[in-house]
């Protein structure tokens, strides 16, 4: 095992699968000179300008670039700096890459990557630069959607994403970017699909995304001090989402507490508690809770992002409400 | 060897190829795409075809020419106004009308239609309804024959309308930078759907005279000129194959009818439709061959071919039934199957 931070653990996974398929190529804004956040340095002097391209700031052609890539034979995985950005690429996400496998009748394959920084992280860098947007990409059906909270599943999924035959968005936390993790040695790829218990316990299951793990596992602490054993887990991806083990856990628990970054006007803890409402409402004790991000554009200051954004604190109080 | 000089060939196996003018394969390959989109058409005025059609009479030339430069391995892509260009590149006419009509065999599966016709096992990459939007993905198509170095080349055939969108000037800048094997070739027909063109577009050329801000030539043709187009497209290709990196085609033609099936361009001066009607590519090609001394019988006869294939293939894509239900289920994945939970 060797600690990594999150952002390394990135330029490991892209290494790993660099060196295992020559078909893997890289392109994006500022990924020859190691990215704004640092995620692919030295990847050019190992590889080379062959298998690193430097694209001008053309995110359609960037996404598109990396679509076309891939019915020619390539696993091209794409940078999208900020996820915000997706917005100017939308088009070619989910109308062409989401779509064409299924509307040529299976003739297309699109075995594709597309990465970068998500959410916001108290970084300060405002409304357009701190979305969580991997809601936006679950609303569409033909995307997988990868959202790693540990140095090891940022690797793991990564390697995964890169080797499925379906794209795959891979939302890198940018908060997270400098949280250090053991990673295990040697390939280690982490499947798509299958979520993670990351703490049991009995009482009643917090179910996280990404940075939001994090605040369930400070919340469960927080729980166990006062006598309350949480059950947490790390849903990982939202397609394919991993809807059983969530089920599992509520059969046992008895109650759900799920936290997202997103607004929760709507977003993926939405469609979870419809599941779980759906499916499991007998195993139910107490109403399904979300603890969600505001419904306003992410502030700047730091203040005002805590006031909006989910925290152990306001998982701890969903808790208190549903035992 | 060139698909052209293939399909130029006597098609009777082990016998020398005739002498005397080439078989007249660029006019069969026209009449058969004009054929087809008459023929959807009618199916159409009958309530037979499911969904909007979006038929390219007139524009044949660009997409019979163009294919007939290429190669096998070499790619095409298109837009919602595509049934030609799968068809110019081999694809099966009645698959095509079977996916027209939503029955059971069409090209997709059914899950295209119209505007989405294609045939990958014919280098066809599909037909894009976003406008604009198979740019990029052109790019990356070219991007990928690089990284082969296996000298193919990618056509990304567009709309006049495409040139403003946004998407278009990313797609060529980055296949300029890039020095990509990729031509674009721009179907200039006057009309982006209902409006002229040149009513919101500040240049006359709406493609060729963008082309300089990106490093390349301007180059305007014919477009209702077949061997005009064919010999543009190799000479272009030819130079991309070698390294030579993009370049844009502008191809001036004209739509001889509307936008969709349901459009009957009423918007368009009657002196204006004349002149399109008199100068479209299949009779015109027709005076072509006709002077170079091809027997009018022999045409006579293709057109007869043509006709009868087409016919049959209506026939039989009328009475086929619809897809399995089921088959709505399949091939989101590259499994196979919609499966998003556990």
């Amino acid at each position: 095992m060797a600690e990594l931070t999150f952002r390394d653990a990135v330029r490991s996974a892209l290494e790993q699968e660099m060196e295992r398929d020559e078909r893997v190529v890289l392109l994006g804004e500022d990924v020859g000179p190691g990215g704004v956040f640092k995620t692919t340095p030295g990847l050019v002097g190992r590889f080379g300008r062959e298998r690193v391209w430097d694209t001008p700031i053309s995110e359609q052609a960037i996404v598109g670039g990396a679509m076309g890539a891939a019915m020619g034979g390539m696993r091209p995985v794409a940078e999208i700096m900020f996820s915000d950005f997706y917005a100017t690429c939308w088009d070619l996400v989910a109308n062409e890459i989401a779509k064409t496998r299924y509307m040529t009748g299976g003739q297309v394959t699109l075995p594709l990557v597309v990465r970068g920084s998500n959410g916001g992280g108290g970084l300060g860098f405002g409304a357009q630069h701190s979305q969580s947007a991997e809601s936006w990409a679950m609303c569409v059906p033909g995307l997988k959607v990868a959202c790693p909270s540990t140095p090891a599943d940022m690797k793991g999924l990564l390697a995964a994403a890169i080797r499925d035959e379906d794209p795959v968005l891979v939302f890198e936390h940018k908060g997270l970017y400098p949280s250090v993790g053991e990673v295990p040695d040697g390939d280690h790829v982490v499947p798509l699909g299958r979520a993670a218990v990351v703490r049991e316990g009995a009482e009643v299951t917090l179910a996280g995304l990404a940075f939001t793990v994090g605040a369930c596992l400070e919340a469960a602490e927080s729980l166990a001090a006062d006598g309350v054993e949480a059950e947490v887990l790390d849903l990982r991806t939202l397609v394919p989402l991993d809807a059983a083990a969530v089920l599992e856990s509520v059969a046992k628990t008895n109650r759900l507490v799920i936290a997202e970054e997103g607004p929760g006007q709507l977003g993926w803890s939405a469609a979870l508690a419809a599941i779980v409402a759906d499916e499991a409402f007998d195993d139910l004790d107490a109403p399904v809770t979300r603890v969600c991000g505001g419904a306003v554009p992410l502030p700047a200051a730091g203040v005002l992002e805590d006031e909006v954004n989910p925290s152990a604190r306001r998982i701890v109080e969903a808790v208190g409400r549903c035992l | 060897m060139s698909s052209e000089h293939a399909l130029e060939r006597s098609p009777r196996a082990g016998v020398a190829a005739p002498v005397g003018p080439p078989a007249p394969e660029l006019y069969r390959r026209m009449l058969l795409a004009r054929r087809m989109a008459e023929a959807t058409r009618e199916l159409w005025r009958e309530g037979e075809v499911h969904g909007p059609g979006h038929l390219s009479e007139g524009h044949e030339a660009i997409a019979v020419g163009a294919a007939a430069a290429l190669r096998a391995g070499d790619a095409s892509i298109g837009t919602y106004r595509g049934h030609a260009h799968a068809l110019a590149r081999g694809a099966d006419p009645e698959a095509v009308m079977r996916e027209l009509l939503g029955r059971e065999g069409g090209i997709c599966g059914g899950k295209g239609g119209s505007m989405h016709i294609t045939s990958v096992e014919h280098g066809y990459f599909g037909s894009y309804a976003i406008v604009g939007a198979h740019l990029p993905i052109a790019c990356g198509l070219g991007w990928a024959q690089r990284l082969r170095g296996d000298g193919a080349v990618t056509v990304c055939f567009f709309g006049d309308g495409a040139t403003n969108i946004g998407a278009f000037h990313e797609a060529v800048n980055l296949a300029a930078v890039w020095r990509l094997p990729v031509l674009f070739v721009c179907e200039n027909n006057l009309y982006m759907e209902y409006t002229a063109i040149g009513a919101v577009t500040p240049v006359e050329h709406p493609a060729a005279d963008r082309a300089p801000a990106y490093g390349l030539e301007p180059i305007v043709i014919d477009g209702n000129d077949v061997e005009a187009v064919r010999d543009t497209v190799a000479e272009r290709a030819s130079r991309a194959r070698e390294g030579g990196g993009p370049a844009i085609v502008e191809a001036v033609t004209y739509r001889l009818r509307g936008h969709s099936l349901a459009d009957p361009a009423a918007y368009r001066p009657a002196e204006e439709v004349e002149r399109g009607v008199a100068g479209e590519p299949i009779g015109r090609y027709r005076r072509v061959l006709e002077g170079r001394g091809v027997e009018g019988g022999e045409l006579d006869a293709v057109e007869a071919d043509v006709a009868a294939l087409v016919a049959a293939v209506a026939e039989r894509a009328r009475a086929a039934p619809p897809p399995e239900p089921a088959t709505a289920w399949t091939d989101v994945w590259a499994d196979g199957t919609s499966r998003w939970r556990s």
